[in-house]
């Protein structure tokens, strides 16, 4: 067992090592670009439907896709040891920009969280999200998983967890401080941090619930309340729920068909293109549309797994799995949102809902993934040397 | 620890913990899947229909109300554009920034913005409330341009009253105005059409009397409309059906030389074709501006014509009451013959006085007429003779000629509040005082004063009648289908020999030297006409005042309120009467000085008018 490992551990490691351009295309998992262009024109499509035309949401989101798959690619050309050596650097950078939107970002929808580069605007949440998988990949690669659960060894990361949740809380955004807790404890747990940790912090969520409320602002707490009652005030906050459910039950088993939604097209569906997008595509293609998108974002989580498991080193599967865990988190999180399941939080659908930011930051992880994957037999010592 | 193993231990605890996680994912795109499934299979039917609730809105195509014309086609009450804004208070976001972004487009008083938030209050949050009316068309296009940043607000071009004829018709006419909630109470199932906003009823005159076939009936349609209440298309109409034109009797020329020559007096003035008993020119002055409760009426503006001593709301012609006088005299003298109390060539001598019992009663001539026969009773208007007359007749024959004339009768000509008057009789005052009747008031009634009330209208058609003998029924509207079927009123029950008598009497008053209105006589034209003068005293006239020195007050020097209503009846031409009148002037002075005059000129008018060769209206005339 212990020989067999090392062979192959010896194979691998010469193999990749001499990794050539061609032989690195090759080794990209093409099936899963496919599937998210599948989606990223599935979404177009809808796009086109909520503009009435290519302008002005589809043409857009279309040369988005297509830039961020190009910068994709790149990422995941560049060797995984390459990422894990740029992991605290990136997580820095993310951490500067966030404490920067503070302090000169654009005010926009009552939140600061945008900065604006003159030809996009810069979202550092977005940054964060992926620079909190690097780390906690590269932390839990390095570590002694014999001393993975003790107490001492578990104040790096939630460090590194806590300080741009708040600071993302501050903003205030609820949406992506949610995202990266859901991210980042997901990544604990696969990286084999013991079960009571994850039950007493559920145990203490549920005890703190009282006290988080009135940390809340009042937009996010008539959030709750609508979603716990929306009938009560159907023309004050309630009104988003409502029309959106209104939408999505109206379209029924086939939908109303393309582009003869009348929900979304007179108006009565709020930020179609965007958070509702889902809505929308529900209400003009109906259940069958809904449950093929779903299928789609199920196939893609599905072939994560997948390879993450012929991924040979630990830094990789967590970056694989980090990766898909926050792209199912979004999924599911919107998803759930926009059918009244949970309260409004503003969570994009990836690659379906338009907005840059959010598009180029998945694309990256995905970048990172795909990296992951070509490189999935180089060797990655415990200690590399940089950074702890 | 070997590397390997270490990389096993690790591989299989990850990939335990990555199953489980799995698992948790596949558990939560279940439960988004049924969720859609919920959503989409088990609760459509309900969603469907709330998409359609909201995308469909039924609204109301209102009516077009019929006009208003004169018997000739002129229009008295016609429709202008009226441009205005609404508010749904359901559809917008905030009422107070509406209304201010509002306001920097169109002007919006402190005024407007209170009634606006007391209509919100008080109505359900889907029915639309006027914020703004007659606007002009910059402010209009304006508002259409930015309607659509403003949920809840909607530019509407409604078609509003106008009255061209202002307060010259305002009693007859009336006025439209909103339908206010009592208004809705009143009603048993009101239509839906008179929730709409800026939707207007007939609240007084034609308006009002005649206000359902005014009106016509409410069309819909289904429209398509979007978030903001835009429409976006049309599914369905149903067309209604526009209000009826409503053609008077009214001769609008007549009317306005009538209300002129009752410049700044406070009376009436009532001329009836006799043959078919239309009501050519009904005025009572001072009138309102009817536009004004069109518009909405301020508190001031409503106290100040409630509380004037002139009472401009009250159509005096139906509504006023006026002890007849003297006009009464030859319907007394028909009474006394009816009887055969009184011959024509009974002599009375008049010295001025009559004595009844205890009790004296004076000729407005102090000095007596001397002996007076039954035409010149009437000619000179002789009180004594007729204090005579009553006394022999007594008061129920004479209340019974009065009835058969058309005293103390409703005919309802179909305008609100036509007063019905009194005609006095012993059972009447029993059940009005509960005391009996005595004689002295025989003999006021016999003069026309005491209880008897009549009304200007009553007046005009007691002498249509005196003037035809025939049942003279008043009418207002012309019913223009039936123009042709000719309207013959049946005999009244009275000799016509005793008619000539009453006729010749007012034959004389106008044109025999020293007739009470022989001064007011018709010169020029070819034609006679006949009357009687009153002259109605509203006061006590105490028995120091009638023997002091000076004797009685004269009217010039009596407060306005004091002083005698001036009255005059009249029919012409004398020989074959077809246009009777009346004339009401309160506190106007003596009846031939102010009343006849005014009585003689729109007579003339009315004759006149026959040689115009005036086509009357008929809904083809105005077609062709």
């Amino acid at each position: 067992m212990a020989l067999e490992s090392a062979i192959g551990s010896a194979n691998t490691t010469r193999a990749s090592s001499s990794l050539t351009l061609g032989m690195k295309i090759s080794r990209i998992n093409w099936p899963l670009l496919v599937m998210l262009s599948l989606i990223a024109c599935y979404g177009t499509a809808i796009l086109y439907s909520a503009g009435r035309g290519w302008s002005p949401w589809a043409w857009m989101h279309l040369l988005r896709f297509g830039v961020g798959v190009v910068m994709m690619l790149v990422v995941a050309l560049i060797d995984i040891r390459h990422w894990m050596r740029l992991a605290y650097p990136i997580y820095v950078l993310g951490l500067i920009l966030l404490i920067w939107v503070e302090v000169a970002g654009d005010i926009g929808m009552g939140a600061q969280r945008w900065i604006n580069l003159g030809f996009m605007q810069l979202q550092p949440s977005e940054i964060m999200k992926v620079a909190l998988v690097l780390v906690y990949a590269r932390y839990f690669h390095i570590i002694n998983p014999g001393r993975i659960s003790h107490p001492v060894s578990l104040l790096l990361p939630l460090a590194l967890l806590v300080i741009p949740v708040a600071l993302v809380m501050r903003q205030p955004d609820l949406g992506t401080a949610l995202l990266l807790l859901a991210g980042s404890g997901g990544l604990m747990f696969l990286a084999g941090v013991s079960w009571i940790y994850f039950a007493s912090a559920i145990a203490a969520v549920a005890a703190a619930l009282p006290i988080a409320w009135g940390f809340l602002r009042d937009y996010q707490k008539n959030r709750v309340l609508t979603f716990l009652n929306p009938e009560a005030d159907p023309l004050g906050t309630g009104y988003h729920i409502m029309q959106s459910k209104i939408a999505f039950g109206s379209g029924g088993v086939f939908g109303k068909g393309y582009m003869q939604g009348t929900q979304s097209h007179l108006d009565f569906l709020p930020e179609m293109q965007t958070d509702f997008i889902f809505t929308m595509l529900a209400e003009e293609m109906g259940m069958i549309g809904a449950l093929v998108l779903l299928c789609l974002f199920g196939a893609v989580i599905a072939y994560g797994y997948i390879i993450a498991m012929r991924v040979r080193h630990q830094f990789g599967r967590l970056i694989v799995l980090g990766v898909i865990l926050n792209f199912s988190v979004y999924v599911f999180i919107n998803m759930s949102m926009v059918m009244g399941l949970i309260p409004v939080v503003g969570v994009p659908l990836p690659f379906v809902s338009y907005g840059g930011t959010a598009m180029l930051s998945l694309l990256f992880g995905f970048g990172l993934l795909l990296s992951a994957s070509v490189h999935r037999g180089v060797p990655i010592p415990e200690n590399t040397g940089m950074f702890l | 620890m070997l590397p390997g193993g270490r990389d096993n231990k690790q591989i299989k605890q990850f990939t335990r913990r990555a199953a489980l996680l799995g698992g948790a994912q596949a558990l939560m795109f279940g439960v988004v899947a049924s969720r859609i499934y919920f959503l989409q299979v088990i609760e459509s039917e309900q969603y469907k229909v709330l998409a359609d609730e909201n995308r469909i809105s039924l609204r109301l195509l209102l009516p077009q109300r019929g006009r208003i014309l004169d018997r000739y086609g002129a229009d008295l009450a016609t429709l202008r554009q009226n441009y205005g804004v609404i508010l749904i208070p359901e559809r917008t976001r905030d009422i107070h920034q509406t209304l201010n972004t509002l306001g920097e487009y169109i002007p919006i008083t402190e005024q407007d913005r209170v009634r606006v938030l007391r209509e919100i209050r008080a109505k359900r949050s889907f029915m639309p409330i006027i914020v703004a009316e007659n606007l002009s068309w910059e402010d209009f296009a304006r508002i259409n341009v930015k309607s659509y940043d403003l949920a809840g607000v909607q530019p509407i071009v409604g078609e509003t009253r106008a009255y061209p004829y202002g307060p010259l018709l305002s009693h007859l006419i009336g006025y439209v105005a909103s339908v206010s909630e009592k208004d809705l109470e009143a009603i048993e199932n009101p239509e839906p059409v008179l929730r709409s906003p800026g939707f207007r009823i007939g609240k007084s005159g034609i308006e009002k009397m005649l206000d359902t076939e005014l009106r016509g009936r409410a069309g819909n349609m289904r429209v398509e409309v979007n978030a903001y209440d835009r429409v976006i298309r049309e599914l369905t109409r149903t067309e209604g059906v526009t209000g009826k034109d409503i053609v008077l009797s009214i001769d609008i020329e007549m009317q306005k030389a009538a209300a002129a020559a009752l410049t700044g007096q406070s009376g009436s003035i009532v001329c009836l074709d006799i043959e078919r008993g239309e009501v050519l020119t009904l005025v009572s002055v001072p009138g309102y501006e009817p536009d004004a409760f069109n518009m909405g009426l301020s508190n001031a503006q409503w106290r100040a014509l409630q509380n004037d001593p002139m009472h401009p709301l009250i159509n005096k012609s139906i509504a006023g009451l006026y002890p007849p006088g003297s006009t009464i005299k030859p319907l007394i003298a028909m009474a006394a013959l009816s009887t055969g109390a009184m011959s024509p060539s009974d002599g009375v001598f008049c010295n001025g006085r009559f004595r009844l019992g205890n009790h004296l009663f004076h000729c407005w001539k102090k000095e007596g007429h001397g002996a007076m026969t039954m035409r010149e009773a009437i000619k000179h208007s002789c009180d004594v003779y007729f204090y005579e007359t009553g006394r022999r007749t007594g008061i129920m024959p004479m209340h019974d000629m009065g009835v058969q004339f058309g005293l103390g009768v409703k005919y309802d000509i179909g305008l609100p509040d036509e007063k019905q008057g009194v005609m006095p009789s012993p059972d009447w005052k029993r059940k009005r005082f509960g005391q009996p009747w005595v004689g002295g008031e025989t003999l006021i009634a016999a003069i026309g004063q005491g209880y008897m009330q009549t009304t200007p209208m009553q007046l005009a058609v007691m002498t249509a009648r005196l003037a035809s003998g025939r049942l003279v029924i008043p009418r207002l509207v012309r019913d223009v289908s039936a123009e042709a079927k000719p309207i013959i009123f049946p005999h009244l029950n009275v000799p016509d020999e005793h008619l000539k008598i009453a006729q010749d009497g007012m034959w004389a008053v106008v044109n025999e030297v020293r007739g009470t209105a022989y001064a007011r006589r018709m010169e020029g034209n070819g034609y006679q006409y006949s009357g009687k003068t009153g002259t109605a005293q509203v006061r006590r006239i105490s028995r120091e005042e009638r023997y002091r020195k000076g004797g009685v007050t004269k009217n010039e020097n009596l407060p306005w309120e004091q002083r005698d209503h001036a009255l005059f009846v009249g029919y012409a031409p004398s020989d074959t009467p077809r246009y009777a009148i009346s004339v009401v002037i309160e506190h106007g002075g003596g009846g031939s000085l102010v009343a006849a005059p005014i009585a003689r000129d729109i007579l003339s008018l009315a004759l006149a008018r026959e040689s115009h060769g005036l086509k009357l209206y008929t809904p083809d005339t105005q077609t062709s």
